[in-house]
């Protein structure tokens, strides 16, 4: 199938650190990618290079074929397209749960009260924070933070779901939660890249695994060929810390 | 003592409507020119907040850095003179221009010179606010003057709020200096009875309490309206907060 992303020599440096180098990558359409790797090893600035939060120093990213780095190109429009759910959850801290759902539909997409008011009730219900739309994300948990998050960015109706460690900020009794709810919408098929520390679920959910290590991809495969039959040393070495844990 | 107090009395009580007409034309100037001047504010110090970015073009990038000259000048003349200079120097060199009385260059002075101490305010108000709020914004496709005006700004104004009511309180004190153009303010009243009846303490004494009662209703309301901004717009039920279960 044709790949939703590509991208292909991918650079970033921030100033004398090379953070990304020569990266090469594609997303194909209803993959779930897990991005594993140690802290610093440039997970989040790929991730954020892919909806240009950072922008790269060279290197193309191929959206549906077209450069998205050249040219005249309306990023926020592309924007909306690839969805971002952010470590510390980020909620507009002043907007209660329903408004943080809908301003993106209603001022970005352009969507009626009504209609991002019933898309906005349709994800809070599936992620299960149906019954909060009226409070504020002071009053939330991370949890429950995370799980509107979730929700604010499927409302835009993303092709592509990014992830950076969406749980690396929660206490251990609320990682189970939004798990569930990234697993449930892996299994509907939705196109995710993932940046996580959780093992498991990269090996149970994903169905492709990339290894960074010093800003390049050390090895990718399918979960089997990473977790059961590693090639790259570095890659058993940083596994290896995991499975003693 | 008790004659001094008698004097003061008798001051009041003759001149009063005196009085009461100065203390009206300082809260019409200090509030309009404080309202005023959170909007010079808003717009000034959002503009200085906007950062050059990588994919600006030579255009953008020179039109970001000779705003940001601009207003920094706008920002240190204004903050770095008096401003009974300031009130002095517009009145008459506008003058010929818009022939203006001197409440309405009253206005215009306090607010201009507000604006520029609520331009700083609000761009610390706005570097007070999360990064991650624009990138969030940023991330579903909002504009940066979107982020701004939905996101960013009613963050910032609400974190600064106790700063921003604060020049509120410091115009009710400095539209004082206003009577250097004839403005008929609460001081410009005060020195017309004194110097009538050379009686400068007692009317003084007076003076002094009006202004005071001004400020402190004025920071007693602000503190309500603080307070009550901290407060969520609703609450729910406490049985809801236990976490709901996703549906998948
Ligand atoms: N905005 C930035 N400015 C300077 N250095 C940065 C910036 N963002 C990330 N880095 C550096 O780049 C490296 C990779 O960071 P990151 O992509 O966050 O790694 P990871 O997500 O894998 O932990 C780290 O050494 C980090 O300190
Ligand atoms: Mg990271």
């Amino acid at each position: 199938m044709e790949n939703i992303i590509e991208i292909r020599g991918l650079k970033k440096h921030f100033g004398q650190l090379e953070v990304l180098n020569d990266i090469r990558f594609s997303v194909a359409p209803g993959e779930v990618i897990c991005l594993i790797g140690a802290s610093g090893s440039g997970k989040s600035t790929l991730l954020r290079c892919v909806n240009l939060l950072e922008t790269p120093d060279a290197g193309e990213i191929l959206v549906h074929g077209q450069n998205i780095l050249q040219g005249r190109m309306d990023v926020n429009r592309y924007r909306t397209k690839v969805g971002m759910v952010f470590q510390s959850f980020n909620l507009f801290g002043n907007m209660d749960v329903l408004r943080n759902c809908m301003v993106g539909q209603t001022h970005v997409l352009k969507r009626s009260k009504e209609e991002a008011r019933q898309k906005a009730l349709f994800f809070l219900e599936k992620v299960g924070m149906r019954d909060f739309l009226g409070a504020s994300p002071a009053q939330l948990s991370g949890g429950q933070k995370q799980r509107v998050a979730i929700a604010r960015a499927l409302c835009m109706d993303p092709e592509v779901l990014l992830f950076d460690e969406p749980t690396s900020a929660l206490d251990p009794e609320m990682v189970g939660g939004v798990l569930e709810v990234m697993k449930g919408l892996a299994r509907e098929g939705l196109t995710m890249i993932v940046v996580t520390h959780e093992m498991g679920f990269a090996r149970d959910v994903s169905t492709r695994v990339v290894f960074m290590d010093k800003g390049v991809i050390a090895e990718e495969g399918t979960p089997q060929d990473i977790f059961q039959n590693p090639q790259n040393p570095r890659t058993r070495e940083f596994l290896s810390r995991y499975i003693q844990a | 003592m008790a004659e001094f107090f008698t004097k003061v009395l008798d001051i009041a009580q003759r001149y009063w409507p005196l009085f009461w007409a100065g203390a009206k034309v300082t809260l019409l100037i200090s509030l309009t020119g404080t309202v005023i001047g959170l909007v010079i504010g808003l717009l000034v110090g959002s503009v200085r907040a906007v950062k050059v970015e990588p994919r600006d073009s030579l255009g953008v990038r020179i039109g970001k850095h000779l705003v940001h000259a601009l207003t920094s000048i706008y920002i240190e003349v204004f903050r770095g003179t008096p401003m009974i200079v300031q009130s002095v120097f517009l009145y008459y060199l506008l003058k010929p221009v818009f022939k203006w009385n001197p409440v309405t260059a009253g206005i215009f002075i306090v607010s201009v010179n507000t604006g520029a101490y609520m331009a700083e305010i609000i761009r610390a108000g706005i570097q007070s606010v999360d990064p991650g709020q624009t990138e969030a914004a940023r991330s579903i496709g909002m504009t940066s003057m979107q982020t701004m005006l939905l996101v960013v700004l009613p963050q910032a104004v609400k974190n600064s709020f106790p700063a921003i009511g604060n020049e509120f309180v410091v115009n009710i004190k400095d539209t004082s200096v206003l009577s250097a153009i004839s403005v008929t303010d609460l001081y410009f009243q005060s020195i017309g009875v004194a110097g009538s009846i050379f009686a400068y303490t007692q009317t003084m004494a007076i003076t002094a309490s009006i202004y005071l009662v001004l400020t402190f209703t004025t920071t007693r309301i602000l503190g309500l309206i603080e307070k009550q901004m901290g407060r969520p717009k609703s609450s729910f039920p406490a049985s809801q907060t236990v976490p709901g279960n996703p549906t998948f």
